[in-house]
């Protein structure tokens, strides 16, 4: 039940910044200036964050995603499911602790 | 003793020999996702972790990517496949919530055609980038520009 509320929450953020990116990436066939003047606030501390933020849903979905897929295809994928729901948050920690620290440095510098 | 007739169901629909869109949608969903996870994380590293991370993205750098097949194939299938995978799922929510069937038959409309432009507009993205635009000036573009 939470897996599918966060899938789904995850899934339709996703989507949405999906839409900014083609647009913003779109800005390439404008002008140098004006796709360097948009990508340039991906730079700044609070665009930072919600990289990390996003990061964070998307590896969710992810993981969890391929979870569903093990279910549905893997004979006994449906008598685990809650056993791989904690692998799942077990990847998903460490996708985020290798992630988190470096991505971090490059926004705030150090 | 004669044999009972039958009468044949009155069903509302004869089954339909027709391509099932929903069970491909289905099978789309995981399908896609499985490649999704390769060409996401791929892309996620070497724009967010490799060198630089995020600080290195801008004009030239996209240039450089993209001065390379392999990116426009992996841009271009990252593309298609994550923006039909959201829209299908979109489908799926709005088909969930939206119980009005005005409102539903607008939010489908909607999903529809931002997806149709948006793959029409990315693709033509790609493929008719310009890594070095006429009268740009030459610290904005990929070092490649400069050569005679
Ligand atoms: C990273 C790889 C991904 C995997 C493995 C994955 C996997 C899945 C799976 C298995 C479903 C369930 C479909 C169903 O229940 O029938 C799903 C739903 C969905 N996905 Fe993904 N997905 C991925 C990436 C994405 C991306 C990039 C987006 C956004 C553009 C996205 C948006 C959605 C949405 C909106 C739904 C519908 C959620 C719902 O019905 O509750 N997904 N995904």
């Amino acid at each position: 039940m939470w897996s599918w509320v966060l899938h789904r929450i995850t899934g339709v953020a996703i989507y949405f910044f999906l839409l900014v990116h083609i647009l913003d990436t779109a800005l390439v066939r404008v002008s140098p200036e004006a796709y360097n003047a948009v990508i340039n606030t991906y730079k700044t501390p609070i665009m930072g964050l919600g990289e990390a933020g996003l990061v964070a849903a998307i590896g969710f979905h992810a993981l969890n995603g391929l979870r569903i897929i093990l279910i549905d295809f893997w004979s006994v994928g449906t008598k685990y499911h809650r056993l791989m729901f904690w692998a799942v948050i077990a990847l998903w920690v460490v996708l985020l602790a290798g992630f988190l620290p470096r991505h971090l440095m490059h926004v705030f510098g150090g | 003793m004669t044999t009972e007739q039958v009468e044949a169901p009155r069903s509302a629909r004869v089954a339909r020999r027709s391509t099932n869109f929903e069970k491909w949608g289905w099978i789309y969903m995981r399908a896609s996702g499985v490649v999704l996870v390769v060409l996401i994380f791929g892309h996620l590293f070497v724009n967010l972790v490799a060198g630089e991370g995020v600080n290195a993205i801008d004009f030239a750098f996209v240039a450089g990517k993209w001065a390379n097949p392999f990116f426009i194939v992996w841009d271009t299938l990252l593309l298609w496949l994550a923006l039909l995978h959201g829209a299908n799922g979109m489908r799926t929510i709005t088909n969930d919530y939206a119980y009005n069937p005005t409102i539903r038959r607008v939010l489908h409309w909607a999903n529809g055609l931002s997806t149709a432009m948006l793959l029409l507009l990315g693709t033509l993205v790609i493929y008719t980038f310009d890594p070095c635009p006429a009268g740009a000036s030459a610290d904005l573009l990929p070092s490649f520009c400069a050569a005679p």
